[in-house]
């Protein structure tokens, strides 16, 4: 974890979203998918808390090495927005790179990762790294409509299958992602599934991976204060490992990324209260 | 006696661990750690935060993993990271505060003890306990008496403050933390819910500055020799300097060292920098020295 003073080297526009690519070396040569960086907020507004913040891509050869890129939402909120209006060589103050990574497997090779919305970003880091690892990556994304599908053509380029949902049918086929899951995971031969979005989307893919036996790991989204373990506001409800019984882990530093099956998708409001989504079986 | 007069408020500085890489807590004056109860609890359910206008609404439910956890596991991290340690103790009868008191007492590495005050009353049935004299005397009485180390009562936000402050400092506090977070609310318009799943939440961030001047200038006009700890609000050292001009005589960052982990160090240094140029020696000079109007009451 670094803090640094980051010139941004470029931005554009990804549909609805936002990309903000900065020189950020110290930060790029640490970063892996999965993990996020916080960036400080404007001293002179009325929003205050750091922004946390997937990192899509992090360059450590090449041209763009010693660069980072993140998303933004510009709609999401004020911080967001001011985020989405800056431009080329302004400054950013970053801590990063933060929370727990992806892993990668070791023996299977099949790796379905799910993805709705902008969540779909840091999962293109994580192609790019299973990919180089020989992993065979398959894709699953979605998002309300046709703008919000993030890098639709940059899923193609680095999977063998992709299945693009929409909820109205803009872009792939109408639904949620959590519909075609299932067909999915068996047309893909599947043997690892990631997932990144919202509760309900990750307890949705929870419950998949656990009655057909699935290894997984799902990268949560949860509201965070300080975004390095010291205020305990980012909380998700795991079970202990020695089974005695469960504690709200931090999302900031134990996560983002957990393992679905020791998450008490129960205990999480957010979980629960699933926008369109069918039920799961049980609890995962 | 801290070094700078600058100490991170309870339940922003982690477990002792976190901050490692970001800051040196050494060079910090004092660090409040999170409530810890005599059980572990679990805490409120997510989410737990949103943001208001310059400030945050949050509700963690004193989320730790109780005393007995607590000395084995982070005190020790606590003590080797450094800090001149406050531990912060919360609890809903008086038997909590003198179970956590005397578990305490004697611990290598704690240099004070912060009652919180802000939890509901488990025996009387009361909301909170920091809102009646009655008992911030008794457990502020109780703890004062059993501890070694120097006590300081947590005045909770949003309650009459000045008779509080009295009541604390008569049952024997060595200093007062003026003021918890004041409860608030957010509405999450979209689901027509609470922006939380917990629904009430505290306030706190550069929203309650003027509150925490306000209980700070009527304590110490109240209690002019009552060592005070403004707390809420302080995220600059023209903040702090403020709140010393205003009676206190250190001051507690929480919010602002969420954001910038090292925001305690650079008001530190913020305030030396002002001291150099009044030309005084030492930040006690600057305490209370705003002239006040015959009252501020209404």
């Amino acid at each position: 974890m670094k803090r640094v003073r980051a010139e941004i080297l470029s931005t554009r526009t990804l549909g609805a979203y936002r990309s903000l690519t900065l020189v950020a070396p110290e930060l790029a040569e640490r970063a892996r998918p999965g993990q996020f960086v916080a960036v400080a907020m404007p001293t002179d507004r009325d929003f205050i808390l750091r922004r946390h913040l997937t990192i899509h891509q992090s360059s450590r050869r090449g041209g763009w090495a010693g660069t980072l890129e993140f998303v933004v939402d510009p709609a999401a909120g004020p911080g967001t927005a001011w985020l989405s209006e800056l431009g080329a060589h302004e400054f950013l103050d970053v801590i990063g790179p933060l929370g727990k990574p992806f892993a990668y497997p070791k023996r299977l090779t099949n790796c379905l990762l799910v993805g709705e919305g902008r969540s779909v970003a840091g999962l293109y880091f994580l192609a790019q790294e299973l990919i180089a690892r020989g992993k065979r990556v398959d894709m699953v994304i979605g998002a309300s409509t046709l703008e919000a599908v993030f890098k639709p053509i940059e899923a193609k380029r680095l999977s063998q299958l992709v299945t693009v949902m929409t909820d109205d049918g803009t872009l792939g086929e109408r639904g949620s992602i959590v519909d075609v899951l299932p067909e999915a995971v068996e047309r893909c031969g599947a043997e690892v599934v990631y997932a990144a979005g919202r509760p309900a989307v990750l307890r949705a893919v929870a419950a998949l991976c656990r009655t057909r036996k699935l290894p997984a790991q799902v990268a949560v989204e949860e509201r965070m204060g300080c975004g390095y373990g010291l205020c305990g506001t980012c909380a998700v409800p795991v079970a202990r490992k020695d089974g005695t019984g469960w504690d709200h882990a931090r999302a900031c530093i134990d996560g983002p990324v957990f393992n679905p099956a020791r998450v008490l998708w129960d205990r999480w409001p957010a979980a629960a209260a699933s926008a369109g989504l069918p039920a799961p079986d049980g609890p995962a | 006696m801290l070094a700078t007069p600058v100490m991170i408020a309870a339940g922003c500085a982690g477990t002792g661990r976190e901050l490692g890489g970001l800051v040196d807590l050494r060079r910090v004056g004092g660090t409040v750690t999170r409530t810890i109860t005599v059980e572990p609890r679990q805490g409120a359910a997510p989410p737990r935060i949103a943001e208001s206008s310059s400030g945050i609404v949050w509700r963690t439910g004193m989320q730790n993993p109780g005393i007995d956890a607590f000395i084995a596991t982070e005190l020790p991290t606590w003590v080797k990271a450094g800090p001149q340690l406050v531990v912060s103790i919360g609890g809903g009868t008086l038997e909590a505060f003198v179970r956590l008191t005397g578990a305490l007492q004697g611990q290598p590495g704690v240099h004070g003890i912060e009652i919180d005050l802000s939890g509901a009353d488990e025996e009387l049935e009361r909301p909170m306990l920091g809102a009646h004299a009655d008992r911030v005397a008794e457990i502020v009485g109780a703890v004062a008496r059993m501890s070694l180390v120097p006590v300081f009562a947590k005045v909770p936000g949003g309650v009459d403050v000045v008779p509080i402050a009295i009541a604390a400092a008569k049952a024997g506090a060595s200093g007062l933390t003026l003021t918890g977070s004041p409860p608030a609310f957010v509405v999450d318009a979209s689901t027509a819910n609470p922006a939380f799943a917990s629904g009430a939440g505290w306030l706190s961030g550069p929203a309650l500055k003027p509150m925490t001047l306000r209980a700070i200038v009527d304590t110490a006009r109240a209690l002019p020799r009552m060592p005070l700890l403004a707390s809420g609000g302080i995220a600059t050292a023209a903040d702090a300097i403020d709140a010393l001009l205003a009676g206190a005589t250190a001051v507690q960052v929480g919010v602002a060292a969420m954001i910038d982990p090292t925001a305690p160090v650079t008001i530190a240094k913020g305030i030396a920098a002002e001291l150099k140029r009044r030309s005084l020696l030492s930040p006690m000079q600057l305490r209370g020295v705003i002239r006040l109007p015959e009252a501020t009451a209404e």
